[in-house]
């Protein structure tokens, strides 16, 4: 009997450090590779960029040099026409949730369509705004493509804003009632004050998304190799010079290509540092 | 994601159950009937009711677009792929042609108009399985090492790169997949794969270029990794330490521990986290456009070029010129909205289920 006993107990020690090296080993296996890719993408973008790629516009093809100054203006106005669709109606979405609808069917409905919404291939995005938009006016255009962006920050918007908000104290919408503010006033000067600078990172992390997003561009915002700046031309963008970069077999255009990889990932490491800076070590410290 | 803060707020439920308790002659109970009271009358007054009313109707609009905007989406894309739907119907998902020249299986034509999009949705499914199939082993075992085995100080470093990763635009991981990982797959892993399981007929030696099914499952993995792995950790943290606790007292080891006390609690949720990854997979377009192949084909070998449901509607869109290309495209695309619609709901709800009622988690 103890033989046996001493067995099993040999066995699961066994299995337990097998378990534990496994999962060890997994993790280096998923880590290790990632942070390959990541410190590629930057020595490889470092080295590529240059001041020529923010002043320049692309030569045509067989000329080296040139920049992708057409493709930054592009991407700020589309991401400018996207934050004006996407963030009014995200904060009030999320208002909504977190102030009137709190443990209502209609709310739990808005945040349940919202994150399923989140979950809609951006392909599928640039589909319906070019149904919407593209078709009707019969040609591609900068505000078909910002309008696809915007639609697809509110959901993200939406959730944190009122993830933020359920982080404010009730005691602070209680004294501003108590005062004799009316309830918008209250809500829009103490409640969403209080907790702007979790929603401001929100909305910082959905531009950051959007900011990287091509497929929903392809046939809305189509693509520029000039300067433009008009809403009803089509017009370049950071990420639509990448795809086409990448495909072409010119050495001189792949070096733009990482460059301009490495200003979208700059953009994106800022906007989640952010995040995570509000989020945890508390812009919000002890409301929480 | 669903931190819940506990509701501090004086409703009107309780004070009233408090009223009941407590004889109302007591301070305690008067004073929360009439702090309600007075509350009620702030909220109620006559100049403020109206602006007030305007401000909630202005959110609630806001809410309420949200289901718009996927109605709008729906009828859209419904509208536009009719042409395609009236052509071929229910076949569209699955009739193979012939072609009339060289007598091949054919499917997607549109000199000759003929559409099916039976190789996408296979070259979609085998993509996604295949991501699956590496990224959900990897996904939970770097949950549990981060949950449960992880010294502190290197805890928050690792969920931040995490967190990075899953943030990385698709166009990057694809020009990654292009300039660095198909060329190692060509060199190394194909030749490899083909010399072990050539047999099995899975793995051929017929495609010179690296790219295909295979390089597109690897990228979708490491894509989606992140999402699982972070997801698959917030169910993994929402489970209470009193389980845990439990199991320990009994003199299980530390992996016992995880596999009866967390793991099994936990499922429901890692199910879920796992389905939200299929859904990213089968959305993603730029990413598989750019390692695919982008042939309308259907092999069995997985080192075989094919596409995609998102890629062939990336590719052809523009270029498409007849109408019922379009259209066909459009149905593509409709299928995808819906397939993924249904997918994430059922992610959701799973997700929900563990994670509701559980303490706020830290990212």
């Amino acid at each position: 009997m103890p033989q046996e006993f001493q067995l099993r107990t040999r066995l699961r020690w066994l299995v337990d450090k097998t378990a534990t090296s496994l999962a060890v080993l997994s993790t280096l296996l998923v880590i290790v590779p990632l942070a390959a890719i990541f410190v590629y993408l930057i020595i490889k973008g470092a080295s590529s960029l240059n001041m020529d790629f923010f002043t320049k516009i692309p030569k045509p093809v067989g000329e080296t040099g040139g920049g992708m100054a057409n493709a930054i203006v592009g991407s700020v106005t589309l991401l400018g026409l996207a934050s004006l669709i996407g963030v009014p109606i995200g904060i009030g979405g999320g208002v909504f949730l977190a102030e009137f609808g709190r443990g209502t069917k209609l709310a739990n409905a808005v945040r349940f369509t919202a994150d399923v919404l989140n979950g809609v291939p951006s392909i599928v995005m640039g589909l319906a705004a070019y149904a919407l938009i593209v078709v009707p006016q019969h040609h591609f255009s900068a505000f078909a493509g910002g309008v696809a962006l915007g639609i697809m920050m509110i959901p993200t918007i939406c959730r944190t804003t009122e993830e933020m908000l359920l982080m404010v104290p009730h005691s602070v919408r209680e004294a501003a009632l108590g005062l004799g503010v009316p309830n918008w006033r209250s809500v829009l000067s103490i409640t969403v004050k209080t907790a702007s600078p979790g929603i401001i990172t929100g909305c910082m992390l959905a531009f950051a998304r959007v900011a990287g997003e091509t497929a929903p561009l392809i046939f809305t915002a189509l693509g520029n190799d000039f300067w433009s700046t008009s809403m009803n031309e089509p017009i370049a963008a950071l990420p639509l010079q990448i795809w086409i970069y990448a495909q072409s077999p010119y050495d001189d255009w792949h070096r733009l290509a990482w460059a301009g990889s490495l200003v979208l990932i700059i953009l994106i490491v800022l906007a989640v540092s952010l995040v995570r800076f509000v989020t945890s070590r508390g812009v919000l410290k002890g409301t929480s | 994601m669903d931190a819940t803060v506990p509701e501090i707020r004086i409703s009107q439920p309780q004070t009233q159950s408090e009223a009941d308790s407590i004889p109302p002659q007591t301070p305690a109970g008067a004073l929360a009937q009439e702090q309600s009271a007075i509350r009620r009358h702030l909220l109620g007054r006559g100049n403020s009711a109206v602006a007030d009313g305007i401000f909630k109707a202005l959110m609630v609009l806001c809410a309420l677009s949200i289901f718009a905007i996927v109605a709008l989406i729906a009828t859209e894309l419904v509208q536009r792929s009719q042409l395609s739907w009236h052509a071929f119907g229910f076949k569209f998902f699955y009739k193979t042609y012939i072609d009339p020249t060289t007598g091949l299986p054919s499917y997607w034509d549109p000199v000759n108009n003929y559409f099916s999009a039976l190789p996408f949705v296979y070259g979609t499914l085998v993509s996604s399985f295949l991501s699956l199939l590496f990224a959900v082993p990897l996904a939970i075992g770097v949950a549990v090492f981060l949950t449960e085995m992880c010294p502190g100080f290197l805890r928050g470093p690792l969920a931040f790169l995490t967190e990075l990763l899953a943030a990385i635009p698709s166009i990057i991981y694809g020009l990654w997949a292009v300039f660095v990982l198909v060329p190692l797959l060509r060199v190394y892993v194909n030749p490899a794969l083909v010399k072990a399981f050539g047999w099995s007929g899975l793995f051929k030696d017929d495609n010179p270029t690296g790219l295909g099914y295979f390089a597109s499952g690897v990228i979708l993995a490491v894509m989606i990794l992140p999402i699982i792995s972070s997801l698959t950790r917030e169910v993994m943290t929402a489970v209470p330490h009193s389980q845990r606790e439990a199991v320990l007292a009994l003199g299980a080891t530390r992996w016992e521990m995880i596999r009866m006390g967390v793991l099994r609690n936990a499922r429901i949720g890692i199910v879920g986290a796992v389905i939200l990854g299929l859904g990213r997979a089968l959305g993603e377009t730029m990413a598989v456009t750019m390692v695919i192949g982008n042939t309308p084909q259907i092999s069995r070998s997985l080192l075989a070029t094919g596409s995609s449901m998102a890629s062939v509607i990336a590719n052809e869109f523009t270029e498409a010129v007849s109408d019922m290309h379009l259209s066909a495209l459009m149905e593509i695309g409709l299928a995808l909205f819906i397939v993924t619609i249904i997918v994430n709901a059922t992610a959701r709800l799973l997700v929900w289920a563990v994670t509701r009622g559980a303490p706020a988690t830290q990212r």
